[in-house]
Protein backbone atom coordinates (compact mmCIF):
# COMPACT_ATOMS: atom_id res chain seq x y z
CA UNK A 1 0.00 0.00 0.00
CA UNK A 2 1.62 3.32 -1.24
CA UNK A 3 1.18 6.13 1.12
CA UNK A 4 1.28 9.72 0.02
CA UNK A 5 0.42 13.07 1.57
CA UNK A 6 -3.13 13.14 1.30
CA UNK A 7 -3.81 8.96 0.51
CA UNK A 8 -6.72 8.72 2.68
CA UNK A 9 -7.86 5.20 1.78
CA UNK A 10 -4.72 3.12 2.45
CA UNK A 11 -5.64 2.02 5.80
CA UNK A 12 -8.87 0.33 4.53
CA UNK A 13 -7.06 -1.64 2.04
CA UNK A 14 -4.46 -2.96 4.54
CA UNK A 15 -7.06 -3.63 6.73
CA UNK A 16 -9.00 -5.49 3.85
CA UNK A 17 -4.97 -7.44 2.66
CA UNK A 18 -4.80 -8.11 6.39
CA UNK A 19 -7.82 -8.88 8.05
CA UNK A 20 -9.99 -10.51 5.25
CA UNK A 21 -7.81 -12.26 2.93
CA UNK A 22 -5.26 -13.04 5.94
CA UNK A 23 -2.30 -12.05 3.71
CA UNK A 24 0.77 -9.92 4.76
CA UNK A 25 1.15 -5.96 3.53
CA UNK A 26 2.52 -2.41 4.94
CA UNK A 27 2.38 0.70 4.35
CA UNK A 28 4.90 2.06 1.74
CA UNK A 29 5.55 5.91 2.30
CA UNK A 30 6.03 7.59 -0.82
CA UNK A 31 9.60 8.51 -0.39
CA UNK A 32 10.64 4.57 -0.25
CA UNK A 33 11.58 3.43 -3.42
CA UNK A 34 12.72 -0.28 -2.60
CA UNK A 35 9.10 -2.51 -3.95
CA UNK A 36 11.36 -5.55 -3.81
CA UNK A 37 9.26 -8.57 -2.12
CA UNK A 38 6.04 -7.32 -2.72
CA UNK A 39 3.55 -9.29 -4.96
CA UNK A 40 0.92 -6.39 -5.37
CA UNK A 41 1.37 -2.66 -4.86
CA UNK A 42 -1.38 -0.98 -4.47
CA UNK A 43 -1.84 2.91 -4.82
CA UNK A 44 -4.92 3.57 -3.08
CA UNK A 45 -7.63 6.23 -3.04
CA UNK A 46 -7.34 9.67 -1.29
CA UNK A 47 -6.13 13.34 -2.37
CA UNK A 48 -2.09 12.86 -2.53
CA UNK A 49 -0.46 16.08 -2.51
CA UNK A 50 -4.21 17.62 -1.89
CA UNK A 51 -4.99 16.95 -5.35
CA UNK A 52 -3.27 20.17 -6.30
CA UNK A 53 -3.05 21.14 -10.39
CA UNK A 54 -4.63 17.96 -11.28
CA UNK A 55 -4.89 14.61 -9.41
CA UNK A 56 -2.37 12.86 -9.58
CA UNK A 57 -0.14 15.51 -10.77
CA UNK A 58 2.68 15.71 -8.12
CA UNK A 59 2.40 12.22 -6.99
CA UNK A 60 3.30 10.64 -10.06
CA UNK A 61 6.64 12.44 -9.41
CA UNK A 62 7.58 11.15 -5.93
CA UNK A 63 10.39 9.32 -5.13
CA UNK A 64 8.22 5.55 -4.83
CA UNK A 65 7.04 6.16 -8.71
CA UNK A 66 9.80 5.32 -9.80
CA UNK A 67 10.22 2.42 -7.89
CA UNK A 68 6.36 1.59 -9.09
CA UNK A 69 7.68 2.11 -12.94
CA UNK A 70 10.39 -0.27 -12.50
CA UNK A 71 7.97 -2.74 -10.39
CA UNK A 72 5.27 -2.61 -13.43
CA UNK A 73 7.83 -2.66 -16.00
CA UNK A 74 9.18 -6.22 -14.30
CA UNK A 75 5.93 -7.81 -14.45
CA UNK A 76 4.72 -6.39 -11.09
CA UNK A 77 0.85 -6.08 -10.36
CA UNK A 78 -0.16 -3.09 -9.75
CA UNK A 79 -3.41 -1.90 -8.60
CA UNK A 80 -4.53 1.69 -8.74
CA UNK A 81 -7.99 2.46 -7.09
CA UNK A 82 -9.74 6.20 -7.53
CA UNK A 83 -6.83 8.73 -6.74
CA UNK A 84 -4.35 5.39 -7.76
CA UNK A 85 -5.62 5.22 -11.06
CA UNK A 86 -5.14 8.95 -11.43
CA UNK A 87 -2.02 8.68 -10.63
CA UNK A 88 -1.20 5.58 -13.02
CA UNK A 89 -3.00 7.89 -15.91
CA UNK A 90 -0.46 10.89 -14.88
CA UNK A 91 2.53 8.60 -14.72
CA UNK A 92 1.64 7.01 -18.01
CA UNK A 93 1.20 3.65 -16.80
CA UNK A 94 -2.08 3.48 -18.04
CA UNK A 95 -3.24 5.52 -21.11
CA UNK A 96 -5.79 8.55 -21.33
CA UNK A 97 -6.71 11.26 -18.94
CA UNK A 98 -9.16 11.97 -16.08
CA UNK A 99 -11.69 15.11 -16.37
CA UNK A 100 -14.31 16.63 -14.37
CA UNK A 101 -17.29 14.31 -13.60
CA UNK A 102 -20.18 15.64 -15.99
CA UNK A 103 -22.08 16.51 -13.20
CA UNK A 104 -19.43 18.78 -11.97
CA UNK A 105 -20.28 17.28 -8.90
CA UNK A 106 -18.26 14.63 -6.31
CA UNK A 107 -20.53 11.78 -6.67
CA UNK A 108 -20.52 8.98 -4.33
CA UNK A 109 -22.52 6.29 -4.61
CA UNK A 110 -22.84 2.37 -5.39
CA UNK A 111 -22.05 1.58 -9.10
CA UNK A 112 -22.65 -1.50 -10.52
CA UNK A 113 -20.10 -2.60 -12.81
CA UNK A 114 -19.96 -5.16 -15.49
CA UNK A 115 -16.86 -7.70 -15.87
CA UNK A 116 -15.63 -7.25 -19.34
CA UNK A 117 -12.50 -9.42 -19.22
CA UNK A 118 -12.54 -12.03 -16.44
CA UNK A 119 -9.13 -13.41 -17.46
CA UNK A 120 -6.71 -10.70 -15.92
CA UNK A 121 -4.94 -11.24 -12.38
CA UNK A 122 -7.63 -9.15 -10.91
CA UNK A 123 -10.73 -10.28 -11.94
CA UNK A 124 -10.02 -14.19 -12.55
CA UNK A 125 -12.61 -15.24 -9.56
CA UNK A 126 -15.60 -13.35 -11.80
CA UNK A 127 -17.39 -14.95 -14.32
CA UNK A 128 -17.34 -12.78 -17.76
CA UNK A 129 -20.15 -10.23 -17.98
CA UNK A 130 -20.62 -10.75 -13.78
CA UNK A 131 -22.47 -7.63 -13.04
CA UNK A 132 -20.74 -6.39 -9.39
CA UNK A 133 -21.81 -3.92 -7.22
CA UNK A 134 -19.19 -1.32 -5.90
CA UNK A 135 -19.56 2.14 -4.61
CA UNK A 136 -17.33 5.79 -6.12
CA UNK A 137 -16.72 8.42 -4.32
CA UNK A 138 -14.79 11.22 -6.80
CA UNK A 139 -15.08 14.53 -8.64
CA UNK A 140 -12.75 13.93 -11.43
CA UNK A 141 -13.49 9.98 -12.89
CA UNK A 142 -15.11 11.62 -16.27
CA UNK A 143 -12.62 9.22 -18.03
CA UNK A 144 -11.05 10.53 -21.83
CA UNK A 145 -8.99 8.92 -24.09
CA UNK A 146 -8.79 10.23 -27.64
CA UNK A 147 -10.67 7.76 -30.31
CA UNK A 148 -7.56 5.65 -31.13
CA UNK A 149 -6.76 4.79 -28.06
CA UNK A 150 -10.15 3.87 -27.13
CA UNK A 151 -10.55 1.64 -30.65
CA UNK A 152 -7.36 0.06 -29.24
CA UNK A 153 -8.48 -0.21 -25.13
CA UNK A 154 -11.26 -2.11 -27.01
CA UNK A 155 -9.94 -4.15 -29.56
CA UNK A 156 -6.94 -5.49 -26.98
CA UNK A 157 -9.78 -6.34 -24.07
CA UNK A 158 -8.48 -3.41 -21.90
CA UNK A 159 -11.60 -2.36 -20.52
CA UNK A 160 -11.92 -4.63 -18.15
CA UNK A 161 -14.82 -2.74 -15.89
CA UNK A 162 -18.16 -0.83 -17.58
CA UNK A 163 -20.38 1.20 -15.40
CA UNK A 164 -23.75 -0.97 -15.67
CA UNK A 165 -27.29 -0.91 -14.41
CA UNK A 166 -28.54 -3.40 -12.07
CA UNK A 167 -29.56 -5.36 -15.02
CA UNK A 168 -25.85 -5.55 -16.68
CA UNK A 169 -27.15 -3.12 -19.33
CA UNK A 170 -24.82 -0.52 -20.63
CA UNK A 171 -26.68 3.08 -19.91
CA UNK A 172 -26.29 6.75 -19.63
CA UNK A 173 -28.47 6.95 -16.40
CA UNK A 174 -25.61 4.10 -14.63
CA UNK A 175 -22.86 5.98 -15.94
CA UNK A 176 -21.79 7.99 -12.94
CA UNK A 177 -19.50 10.42 -14.35
CA UNK A 178 -19.68 11.06 -17.97
CA UNK A 179 -16.77 8.44 -18.71
CA UNK A 180 -15.71 7.43 -22.19
CA UNK A 181 -17.64 4.34 -22.98
CA UNK A 182 -18.94 4.09 -19.60
CA UNK A 183 -15.33 3.03 -18.99
CA UNK A 184 -14.47 1.81 -14.77
CA UNK A 185 -11.15 0.25 -15.27
CA UNK A 186 -8.42 -0.25 -17.20
CA UNK A 187 -5.76 -2.67 -17.95
CA UNK A 188 -2.45 -1.94 -19.25
CA UNK A 189 -1.72 -3.83 -22.86
CA UNK A 190 0.49 -6.58 -20.36
CA UNK A 191 -2.28 -7.14 -18.22
CA UNK A 192 -0.51 -6.37 -15.15
CA UNK A 193 -1.59 -2.89 -14.24
CA UNK A 194 -4.90 -2.52 -13.35
CA UNK A 195 -6.73 1.46 -12.57
CA UNK A 196 -10.14 1.78 -11.77
CA UNK A 197 -12.66 4.21 -10.20
CA UNK A 198 -14.87 1.93 -7.78
CA UNK A 199 -13.86 1.19 -4.22
CA UNK A 200 -13.48 -2.79 -3.64
CA UNK A 201 -12.00 -2.12 -0.29
CA UNK A 202 -15.01 -0.77 0.99
CA UNK A 203 -17.40 -3.53 -0.03
CA UNK A 204 -14.97 -6.73 1.33
CA UNK A 205 -17.11 -7.66 4.50
CA UNK A 206 -20.37 -8.42 5.23
CA UNK A 207 -20.61 -6.36 8.24
CA UNK A 208 -20.35 -3.45 5.51
CA UNK A 209 -23.33 -5.07 3.64
CA UNK A 210 -21.66 -5.73 0.44
CA UNK A 211 -19.36 -8.31 -0.54
CA UNK A 212 -18.92 -8.15 -4.32
CA UNK A 213 -15.72 -6.52 -4.01
CA UNK A 214 -14.02 -9.86 -2.47
CA UNK A 215 -14.12 -11.11 -6.05
CA UNK A 216 -11.62 -8.69 -7.41
CA UNK A 217 -9.27 -9.61 -3.79
CA UNK A 218 -10.18 -12.81 -4.61
CA UNK A 219 -8.77 -13.14 -7.91
CA UNK A 220 -5.61 -11.28 -7.14
CA UNK A 221 -5.09 -13.76 -4.20
CA UNK A 222 -5.49 -16.88 -6.28
CA UNK A 223 -3.53 -15.54 -9.27
CA UNK A 224 -0.24 -14.37 -7.17
CA UNK A 225 -0.96 -18.01 -5.05
CA UNK A 226 -1.14 -19.78 -8.35
CA UNK A 227 2.32 -19.27 -9.31
CA UNK A 228 3.49 -15.83 -8.36
CA UNK A 229 2.59 -12.42 -9.35
CA UNK A 230 4.69 -11.80 -12.09
CA UNK A 231 2.22 -11.42 -15.64
CA UNK A 232 4.92 -10.47 -17.91
CA UNK B 1 4.84 27.98 -2.17
CA UNK B 2 7.36 30.24 -2.92
CA UNK B 3 6.37 34.09 -3.65
CA UNK B 4 8.02 35.78 -6.40
CA UNK B 5 9.06 38.14 -3.37
CA UNK B 6 10.67 35.46 -1.85
CA UNK B 7 12.92 35.02 -4.87
CA UNK B 8 16.34 35.84 -4.51
CA UNK B 9 17.89 38.25 -7.25
CA UNK B 10 18.92 37.38 -10.15
CA UNK B 11 22.47 36.05 -10.72
CA UNK B 12 25.33 36.83 -12.47
CA UNK B 13 24.30 37.60 -15.94
CA UNK B 14 20.81 36.23 -14.90
CA UNK B 15 17.82 38.35 -15.70
CA UNK B 16 14.54 37.60 -13.46
CA UNK B 17 11.55 36.88 -16.14
CA UNK B 18 7.94 36.26 -15.55
CA UNK B 19 6.28 33.34 -17.31
CA UNK B 20 2.36 34.19 -17.49
CA UNK B 21 0.80 30.61 -18.60
CA UNK B 22 -2.69 29.78 -19.90
CA UNK B 23 -3.51 25.57 -19.25
CA UNK B 24 -6.84 24.96 -21.11
CA UNK B 25 -8.68 22.07 -22.05
CA UNK B 26 -8.25 20.92 -26.09
CA UNK B 27 -10.77 21.89 -28.54
CA UNK B 28 -13.18 18.87 -28.44
CA UNK B 29 -12.50 17.52 -24.63
CA UNK B 30 -15.84 18.02 -22.69
CA UNK B 31 -15.65 21.08 -20.11
CA UNK B 32 -18.15 20.35 -17.48
CA UNK B 33 -17.47 23.30 -15.50
CA UNK B 34 -17.53 25.43 -18.76
CA UNK B 35 -20.84 24.03 -19.53
CA UNK B 36 -22.43 24.77 -16.43
CA UNK B 37 -21.29 27.99 -16.30
CA UNK B 38 -22.45 28.90 -19.51
CA UNK B 39 -26.00 27.92 -18.49
CA UNK B 40 -25.43 29.93 -15.60
CA UNK B 41 -24.72 33.06 -17.73
CA UNK B 42 -27.84 32.44 -20.03
CA UNK B 43 -30.12 32.08 -16.97
CA UNK B 44 -28.90 35.62 -15.98
CA UNK B 45 -30.15 36.82 -19.54
CA UNK B 46 -27.02 36.83 -21.44
CA UNK B 47 -28.20 35.46 -24.30
CA UNK B 48 -25.37 36.64 -26.50
CA UNK B 49 -22.98 33.45 -24.51
CA UNK B 50 -21.83 30.55 -26.47
CA UNK B 51 -19.76 29.13 -25.32
CA UNK B 52 -17.29 29.24 -22.07
CA UNK B 53 -13.84 26.91 -21.70
CA UNK B 54 -12.68 27.25 -18.09
CA UNK B 55 -8.77 26.75 -17.65
CA UNK B 56 -5.95 27.76 -15.35
CA UNK B 57 -3.46 31.02 -15.35
CA UNK B 58 -0.35 29.98 -13.88
CA UNK B 59 2.27 33.06 -12.94
CA UNK B 60 6.33 31.73 -12.91
CA UNK B 61 8.59 34.03 -11.95
CA UNK B 62 12.25 32.58 -13.01
CA UNK B 63 15.84 33.42 -13.44
CA UNK B 64 17.30 33.11 -17.33
CA UNK B 65 20.10 34.56 -19.22
CA UNK B 66 17.59 35.12 -22.06
CA UNK B 67 13.50 35.68 -23.09
CA UNK B 68 14.24 32.58 -25.16
CA UNK B 69 15.87 30.75 -22.30
CA UNK B 70 12.75 31.24 -19.99
CA UNK B 71 10.65 30.64 -22.73
CA UNK B 72 12.24 27.17 -23.12
CA UNK B 73 12.80 26.34 -19.52
CA UNK B 74 8.95 27.30 -19.07
CA UNK B 75 7.66 25.11 -22.30
CA UNK B 76 9.39 21.49 -20.45
CA UNK B 77 7.51 22.98 -17.13
CA UNK B 78 4.78 22.76 -19.13
CA UNK B 79 5.19 19.44 -21.17
CA UNK B 80 6.45 18.20 -18.09
CA UNK B 81 3.94 19.08 -15.42
CA UNK B 82 2.01 21.67 -15.81
CA UNK B 83 -0.45 20.92 -18.54
CA UNK B 84 -1.48 17.26 -19.28
CA UNK B 85 -1.07 16.53 -22.76
CA UNK B 86 -3.51 13.93 -23.35
CA UNK B 87 -6.11 16.55 -22.53
CA UNK B 88 -4.71 20.43 -22.29
CA UNK B 89 -2.84 22.98 -24.17
CA UNK B 90 -0.91 25.89 -23.02
CA UNK B 91 -0.01 29.38 -24.23
CA UNK B 92 3.10 30.89 -22.39
CA UNK B 93 4.05 34.60 -22.07
CA UNK B 94 7.15 35.38 -20.79
CA UNK B 95 7.68 39.59 -19.69
CA UNK B 96 10.99 40.95 -18.00
CA UNK B 97 9.91 40.45 -13.93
Amino acid sequence: MVVFPGSNCDADVLHVVQQVLGQEGRFVWHREEDLSGFDCVVLPGGFSYGDYLRPGAIARFSPVMRAVTAFAAAGGLVLGICNGFQVLLEAGLLPGAMLVNDSVQFRCLETWLRVENAATPFTVACRPGQVLRVPVAHHEGNYYADPATLAELEAQAQVVLRYVNQNGEETPEANPNGSARNIAGIINRYGNVLGLMPHPERCAEPILGNTDGRYLWNSLLSWVQQGGGRVV
Amino acid sequence: MIGLRHLPGAGQGQMLYSGRIHVTLKSGVLDPQGDTVARSLLALGYDQVKQVRIGKYLQVGLEAEGQEEARAALEEMCRQLLANPVIEQYEIEVVPA
